[in-house]
């Protein structure tokens, strides 16, 4: 389990980072925490030419807010410090909320949010949250710097719809909407574990508590971040009563999801944590929204 | 004052060492102008191999040689059986052994084909890519009751089929009594197969030095001494040519035991082949795919019984894995057979099984080494009883307690240590009245249970009981040295990997030789301190290497109060030892240091008297008869989410007899330790093989390990001595103690809390996807 030969490339800054990726764009890979990246090419699964470490790319480690009360995320921010922002915490309390459910503290204090989310793996939380969140992403090339938005962001297994010679650089976040309230709920075998079943649910209320918005992203159930929009649909401009929330997570569990099978579980057991899953947070995060008023 | 350390919680004395990162492990060996190996081992379960070249390996740069079993020569060999069957009457046995490098074919995914030796171990990684292997690939042998049917294909084709064994053991008739039956319970069981996954993978240094004619060989072995004489015999060495060394070992369980591993044999032949020491480093990935692991059964069982609970006799027919090859003999499906039995009086007891070869990594022995699935049966096989019966499962059980008075308890049949299974002492009772009392048995179940259940909660009660066979022969020992600095050195010939052996062999030797224990150091598995002796298993170490060093305390004992009689002209009997000095009773400024009585023991000049053996030092060996029988009763209470099927531990009591306890802190560890590998066992860890034999669990990210999350915070102990008539401590083992009940009781508990009539848990492991099937079932 020893990777297999490749250049270390230490990019002085951003646009040293870029150059050198536009030179080599099919067969570099950028090291941020590591976490994923390292045991792949360990088990010789990624076998770069160039790895591009940008751990020393500070410009690009930041948490901050923008104008309209949004929020902005440097790709490079390690989970930890995700985790324990208190902006974060106050603006975006999905995110936050969701951040000890990712690995271990040691796992965290390495991790990067912009790492994760390029990886792309469909059983992690992050990709599912900011599709939750609505988040938009920045990627930036040599060439161009466009915005993607997080719902097509995610393209497959371990895909993502940046460019060979794109980098990801940001994250925003939109600001919540006035009466919204999230959740995120999952179930893994053990603490840390990627999930079985995990979903992020946002809910936002009309000023007559009728359903305004509602997200309601899984993960571990497809190749990325899958959205439940029939059972969203069914929700939307309506009151949502106990009976409703739990048709909704039925629909989510047995319309909008084709779980796979696999070794920890099958995907009959998977659409059952699914519906639980789904209903729990949903009855969560219309409790949290019908707080605001 | 000296103190008395025997019974006491005295701390670690290799801690201090381990944590400050003093301690050797094999990686730790650096030698000038080292090479690392990497292996390529079989990507198919089965196949024929028509051609291996590894022309291209050899040109890149770095890469010193590669073997294959073509150019192993003469050297390539199959290794030795480990355990012969032992002596049963109704017993077939088909020897196979694993061979160093794959010849003609491959038996498992995994499997060596052949061996790399470069500067370094990425380069040696990078050239396997290097080696073209031309395979054929054959059906491959996966599922136990399909490998014996006649279209099934042929591991060993020398072999009528894939049978490696047969054996039938029996006790009274169970056929004549099963008419007297009240009630019969018939039922199938599995237990599928798990991995030791300890910390430390396994590792090699083998260093032959020409000049001095000498091998040394860094090996993490469970038994440095059996590697010595057999890597001497295969090499044409002399055993004094050889020096194997176990340094600290993180972690063992089983699988590190004298295996002959492949590894084992070809690295120290590498080294002589090139005049170079040769290092590998097993990485986690060869861990799941070539280290041995364990369990793999299926019972077909049937227990009668009379409509008060109790067993008349018990029918069971079973099939065992033993994975591609058997160097291990029987050893593991004769501890399921015996351990069965438990600590019941059953009168009539007929057990058959076949051992199948299949196309996975070997079975040995693993922490518990098959007695989990025997305990696992017979507890199964009470709890459906007892539901039928209307009984407690506390009531079932003690209604079929062998009594006090009925030990030496004879089963008749013949145990792994080739003697017939006798338990040599035990109380059984006590022990389950103390776990039903530290989990408040009637209490939780008259006043706690029905509250929760009405508030909606799952949560279960479990409690069962079994016996471990420990200390088996045959032998080790212990050579004790007082030196000229009156500190004392002990060294035995088993392995460390984890035991706190130098404390509590310490403790024994401080407690004879009346010396402060910090006086006492311990070298444990280099083959040039002690050359005699067997190694760590079947939770032998303070039964037999503990007496051992007893026995040898005793002699230097002796030596240290003649040599201080003649010194002091003062006759043994008015001697006292004690504070590392022995003086006159009654006139303590009349004494000698053991310091001075040992300078005094080796004289320089001078004459001694003839027949006179210099030093404070004695070597003494202990060989129990037979086994020192343990056991102990586990209890549980656990909750599990109605929604998800999650399964929570609240509380877990173990009340165990291991006899007279040196140290009860160091058998809580223990314990502790064994608790945390059946909770895996039983809900997290399996290994999973696909229809074509390739692991599907082969990472630490899909073989799932109880992490300190989900292990219980405290697990409360009590202990109970019944001291073991067969050795001078009293001891019994306890290493297995922890790991042996554990799922039965786990699923026991789960069935309890979901309180599902008609949910019946017959296989282990058992995650809440299986239960989510069972209940979906049922």
């Amino acid at each position: 389990m020893k990777p297999a030969p490749f250049e270390y490339v230490v990019p002085k800054n951003l646009n040293d980072c870029l150059n050198f990726l536009y030179q080599h764009p099919e067969n570099s890979k950028i090291l941020a925490g590591g976490q994923s990246l390292i045991p792949t090419m360990n088990f010789r699964m990624a076998q770069p030419e160039y790895l591009i470490d940008i751990n020393s790319l500070n410009e690009l480690s930041y948490i901050r807010t923008d104008k309209t009360g949004g929020l902005q995320i440097g790709a490079l921010s390690r989970h930890y410090q995700v985790e324990s922002d208190t902006i974060i915490a106050q603006k975006a309390p999905l995110l936050h909320e969701v951040m000890p459910w990712i690995g271990h503290v040691q796992i965290r204090s390495r991790g990067t949010i912009g790492g994760s989310i390029v990886h792309s793996d469909p059983a992690a939380e992050l990709p599912a949250v900011i599709v939750a969140l609505n988040a938009k992403l920045k990627a930036k090339s040599k060439k161009k710097e466009r915005w993607i938005p997080a719902e097509q962001f995610f393209t497959g297994l371990f895909a993502t719809a940046l460019e060979h010679n794109e980098m990801l650089v940001e994250i925003a976040i939109p600001p919540m909407p006035a009466h919204s309230g999230c959740s995120f709920q999952e179930y893994s075998r053990r603490k840390g574990d990627f999930a079985l079943v995990g979903v992020a649910c946002m809910i936002a209320l009309d000023k007559n508590k009728l359903c305004e918005q509602v997200r309601l992203v899984y993960l571990g159930v497809g190749e990325g971040p899958v959205m439940a929009s029939q059972s969203c649909q069914s929700l939307i401009g309506k009151q949502l009563t106990s009976d409703l929330l739990q048709q909704a997570a039925k629909i989510a569990s047995q319309n909008d999801l084709t779980p796979p099978n696999d070794l920890h579980a099958s995907c009959v057991y998977r659409r059952h944590l699914a519906e639980v899953l789904g209903h729990q947070a949903l009855v969560q995060a219309l409790e949290k929204a019908e707080k605001t008023f | 004052m000296t103190t008395s350390y025997i019974g006491e919680s005295v701390k670690r004395l290799e801690d201090a060492r381990l944590l400050t990162g003093q301690a050797l492990f094999v990686d730790d060996v650096h030698l000038p102008k080292m090479l690392e190996v990497a292996f390529l081992r079989s990507s198919y379960a089965h196949a024929r191999i028509r051609k291996i070249d590894v022309s291209e390996a050899l040109k890149k740069t770095g890469v010193v040689a590669v073997y294959t079993a073509q150019n192993l020569g003469d050297y390539w060999q199959a290794g030795p059986l480990l355990v012969s069957p032992p002596p049963i009457k109704r017993l077939t046995f088909h020897k196979k052994t694993q061979v160093i490098l794959a010849k003609d074919k491959v038996r498992y995914v995994g499997e060596p084909i052949a061996a790399v030796v470069a500067e370094n171990r990425y380069i040696a990684e990078d050239a396997l890519n290097d080696i073209i292997v031309d395979f054929e690939p054959l059906p491959a042998v996966v599922d136990l009751e399909k490998a014996l049917l006649p279209d099934a294909a042929l591991i060993h084709e020398d072999l009528p089929s894939n049978l490696a064994a047969h054996v039938i053991q029996e006790k009274g008739n169970y056929f004549a009594i099963k008419d007297q039956a009240d009630l019969i319970i018939k039922r199938d069981f599995s237990y599928d197969h798990g991995a030791a996954v300890a910390m430390e993978n396994r590792a090699i240094v083998a260093d032959w030095d020409s000049k001095g004619q000498q091998m040394t060989v860094w090996d993490t072995t469970q038994a440095p001494i059996p590697i010595m004489n057999g890597l001497a015999g295969m090499l044409g060495l002399s055993e004094n040519q050889v020096r194997v060394i176990a340094p600290f070992l993180g972690g063992a369980f089983g699988p590190k035991i004298m295996m002959f591993y492949s590894e084992e044999m070809l690295i120290p032949w590498i080294s002589k082949q090139l005049g170079r020491p040769i290092k590998w480093i097993e990485d986690r990935q060869e861990n799941f795919l070539a280290t041995t692991h364990e369990r793999g059964q299926t019972h077909h069982a049937e227990m009668a019984l009379t409509k008060e609970g109790k067993i008349l006799g018990i029918h069971d027919v079973f099939l065992h894995d033993t994975g591609a090859y058997d160097p291990y003999g029987l050893t593991v499906p004769i501890n399921s057979q015996c351990t069965l039995l438990g600590p019941y009086d059953v009168k009539n007891y007929y057990s058959e099984f076949s051992v199948i070869f299949t196309n996975k990594m070997i079975v040995t022995p693993y922490r518990g080494a098959g007695r989990p699935q025997g305990v696992f049966v017979m507890e199964r096989l009470l709890d459906l009883a007892a539901k039928e019966l209307h009984l407690t499962p506390s009531e079932i059980r003690s209604r079929n307690f062998i009594l006090p008075e009925q030990f030496p308890y004879k089963n008749e049949i013949i145990y792994q240590d080739f003697a017939p299974l006798v338990y040599d002492s035990g109380n059984y009772a006590p022990a389950m009245e103390k776990a039903l009392e530290l989990i408040d048995y009637k209490k939780f179940v008259e006043e706690e249970q029905p509250k929760l259940r009405a508030e909606g909660k799952n949560i279960g009660i479990g409690v069962v009981s079994y016996v471990e066979g420990t200390g088996i022969g045959p032998y080790e020992g212990a050579k004790v040295t007082v030196g000229a600095s009156g500190k004392v050195s002990v060294a035995t010939g088993v392995g460390t990997q984890g035991q706190s052996h130098f404390t509590t062999f310490a403790q024994i030797v401080a407690d004879v030789l009346k010396v402060n224990i910090h006086d006492v150091t311990l070298v444990t598995g280099d083959t040039f301190k002690m050359n005699w002796g067997c190694g760590t298993f079947a939770s032998r170490g303070m039964v037999v290497a503990g007496n051992a060093c007893y026995a040898a305390a005793m002699a230097v004992r002796e030596k240290i109060l003649k040599l201080a009689s003649e010194i002091l002209e003062s006759s043994i009997e008015n001697l006292e030892l004690g504070d590392s000095k022995v003086c006159v009773k009654g006139m303590p400024e009349k004494k000698i240091t053991l310091g001075e009585l040992a300078v005094k023991a080796n004289p320089l000049r001078g004459a001694v008297k003839p027949g006179t053996i210099p030093g404070l030092e004695a070597a003494a060996y202990f060989g129990p008869s037979t086994g020192a029988t343990s056991n102990g009763v586990h209890a549980a209470i656990v909750e599990v989410n109605p929604k998800t099927l999650r399964v929570d531990i609240l509380k877990y009591i173990v009340v165990h007899d291991c006899g007279k306890v040196i140290n009860p802190m160091v058998v809580e560890g223990q314990i502790h330790g064994g608790v945390a590998q059946g909770i895996g066992n039983a809900y997290y860890e399996q290994l999973v093989y696909d229809k074509k034999g390739q692991l599907l669990t082969a990472s630490l990210m899909d073989y799932l390990l109880p992490t300190s999350y989900d292990v219980p915070r405290k697990i409360i102990t009590g202990h109970i001595e019944t001291p073991s008539p067969l050795n001078p401590l009293g001891v019994k083992g306890t290493g297995e103690a922890g790991t042996i009940p554990a799922a039965s009781l786990f699923v026991q508990a789960v069935e309890n809390a979901l309180d599902n009539p008609k949910l019946e848990i017959r296989e282990v492991p058992m995650s809440p996807n299986r239960l989510f099937e069972l209940l979906k079932e049922s």
